[in-house]
């Protein structure tokens, strides 16, 4: 018996009764949205949210919709993957939306055309010799951009002892003064063939799949995510145990702008152009995912799975609205209402344990 | 090499205007078992987070092992050999028991610096080992610590430093929360340790624990050493007159 091997001095307990995974109650919560939704599809527009009611198109599901909610979902969803190990170790990160602004817009500057149908690109920022670079180059680029950003938070966090909030905050308003800065306003667009195949298509998604797998991976199975957890968890303990709390600090910071740049790329690639403006409340969305996704903002709990089935209820949400055919004012209010939703749910859960 | 594992000389330690320790001189031979007793406040877990590298002191000198350290933080002196049960136990509650167990010092499979994966099979089944040691009841290791008895906590705590080989374990008040069974194994652990020759700082309230276990008792009070005493030269009314002050250590007269 593999499990009964988990007890020690005599005392048995049932695998069975095992508390279950939180990951489970989200699942459930997205279930039950859908259904919700489903429901109040048929009643109100006697039309479904789920599945196809089209004759012309022969498969099940909406696959359409479900394209949509999850092309939405994938590149904040990128994001909130860096802002999950963030709030595991304890802390926050306010600067993830400006960081995609301001690398989405240095990136397309090394990612443009030298001739747009047959002229000049007409929003050039470099001359003709920083035109038609391989895609290799935006890419470095734009990953050095991310990594900085991150690593200023993360040195400024471990080492001055400012609380993240305001670190970030700080990085969020330079970052959106640096974008709007770099191009004096104007858009940057006309990128190359291959950068524009990053965001194609469902491709964002397949990079947001496979960067999930791989933080999961780190948050569960190495040293890294073991001291994440442990930070959040207990930082007095966690330093006296021997771990470099500070320099943690700076790699999960690093991290987060890193996933943000590359959030970055997905998108001024996908729009074929980069606006001062992209990302605006990203951070916010990418935190709800977290959130919602079970993980706890006083850290030490959540995973990355959470996450990633957070981000999903999020897509399910504002495309529930749109299907619903409700004005596009009443789908930010009720972002509004899911965060701070989610936040009181988190309250809730520790009030609840702390009795338990 | 001199036969002194331990020694420090007029450590002191400030707390603003709080002189929580001052002019501790202590010294602790190779396999000795000594007991740090004294009042709640007496400077007892003050003195020990000077000597692992909690806190720096004021002021003083240690000695470990033949060599003056200031250690600049715990890391520092466990890689020295010091292994410490801190009255604050020290654990993260989201983590199971393996993980608290090897926090700091993970046992790894492949090294890929920082994302080193982590041999969590192995982490087990040491932490097992280590734990029947202990003789702590835990329905399931593999439960977070932030659901466990205060007993299974300690116990947890205590089985970290038995589960690493060290050249002097400290123990700060390691049995205060624990059942009578676990109390006697812990206590099983110490004689052990004497056994095997390891040297041990055991901060006790408990007067028959201290007379059972220790070869010396060092007596505390507002931050200060007023007795040193051999266990066959002393008894348990004459520790108590010391701890309450009624008496004092002929060679420390002048200091309380
Ligand atoms: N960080 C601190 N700042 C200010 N004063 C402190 C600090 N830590 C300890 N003290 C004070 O130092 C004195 C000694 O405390 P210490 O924890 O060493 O006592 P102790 O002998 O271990 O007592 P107990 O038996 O209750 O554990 C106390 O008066 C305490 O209030
Ligand atoms: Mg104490």
């Amino acid at each position: 018996m593999a499990n009964t091997s988990h007890g020690i001095g005599g005392l048995t307990f049932d695998p069975k009764k095992r508390t279950r995974p939180p990951e489970l109650n989200v699942l459930a919560a997205l279930v039950l949205i859908i259904v919700a939704f489903e429901v109040l599809g048929r009643l109100f527009i006697g039309d479904s949210f789920l599945f196809n009611t089209r004759d012309n198109v022969d498969t099940l599901f909406n696959e359409q919709r479900l394209q949509i909610i999850i092309l939405q979902v994938a590149i904040v969803g990128i994001i909130a993957l860096g802002v999950t190990q963030v709030i595991i170790t304890g802390g926050i990160d306010l600067s993830s939306g400006s960081i995609v602004g301001v690398t989405a817009m240095v990136t397309m500057s090394f990612a443009q055309v030298a001739t747009v149908n047959g002229n000049p690109n007409p929003k050039a920022i470099f001359g003709p010799e920083w035109m038609d670079l391989p895609v290799i180059v935006p890419l470095v680029v734009g990953l050095a951009c991310g990594l900085f950003a991150g690593l200023v938070n993360g040195l400024l966090i471990a080492y001055t002892k400012i609380p993240p909030f305001i670190a970030t905050l700080g990085m969020m308003v330079a970052a959106r003064g640096a974008a709007k800065w770099w191009s004096k306003g104007n858009p940057i667009s006309f990128p190359t063939e291959s950068y524009a195949t990053i965001g194609k298509g469902m491709t964002p998604v397949v990079i947001f799949i496979v960067l999930a797998v791989l933080f999961h991976l780190i948050m569960t199975q190495t040293k890294y995510g073991k001291h994440c957890y442990a930070i959040g968890s207990n930082e007095p303990a966690a330093r006296m145990s021997g771990i470099n709390v500070d320099g943690h600090k700076v790699l999960v910071y690093t991290i987060a702008g890193a996933l943000a740049a590359l959030a970055a790329v997905v998108l001024s690639s996908k729009n074929l152009t980069a606006q001062a403006g992209m990302g605006v409340m990203y951070e916010l969305d990418a935190i709800a995912m977290a959130v919602i996704g079970g993980v706890s903002l006083q850290g030490g709990r959540g995973s990355i799975i959470g996450t990633c089935l957070g981000a999903l209820i999020f897509g399910v949400i504002i495309s529930g609205f749109t299907f619903l055919k409700l004005d596009a004012y009443y789908q930010e209010m009720v972002k509004g209402v899911i965060i701070v939703g989610a936040v009181v749910l988190d309250q809730w859960r520790q009030t609840k344990r702390g009795r338990g | 090499m001199t036969d002194l594992i331990l020694e420090t000389r007029g450590l002191t330690k400030h707390y603003g205007g709080v002189h929580a320790l001052t002019g501790a001189d202590f010294s602790l031979t190779r396999g000795e078992h000594v007991a740090i007793m004294g009042d709640n406040g007496a400077g007892k877990s003050t003195f020990v987070r000077q000597i692992t590298g909690v806190e720096k002191p004021t002021g003083g000198q240690i000695i470990f092992d033949g060599v003056e350290h200031t250690f600049q933080s715990p890391i520092e002196a466990r890689e020295a050999g010091i292994e410490t049960v801190f009255q604050t136990l020290a654990l993260a509650d989201d983590l199971d028991v393996p993980s608290n167990l090897f926090l700091g010092r993970e046992k790894i499979r492949f090294n890929l610096g920082p994302f080193s994966i982590l041999d969590k099979r192995a982490m087990k089944e040491a932490a097992m080992a280590a734990l029947l040691k202990t003789g702590v009841k835990i329905p399931n290791i593999m439960n977070t610590i932030r659901n466990m008895s205060g007993g299974q906590r300690q116990c947890v705590a205590i089985a970290r430093t038995a589960a690493f080989k060290s050249k002097l374990v400290i123990m700060d008040e390691p049995t205060a929360a624990l059942g009578v069974q676990e109390t006697a194994q812990v206590e099983n652990i110490i004689r052990t340790l004497k056994e095997a020759g390891e040297p041990l700082i055991l901060i006790s309230h408990n007067m028959r624990q201290v007379f059972d276990l220790v070869d010396r008792i060092v007596v505390f009070r507002r931050g200060r050493i007023v007795a040193n005493l051999r266990k066959e030269d002393t008894s348990g009314e004459d520790v108590v007159a010391y701890i309450t002050g009624a008496k004092t250590g002929t060679e420390y007269q002048g200091a309380a």
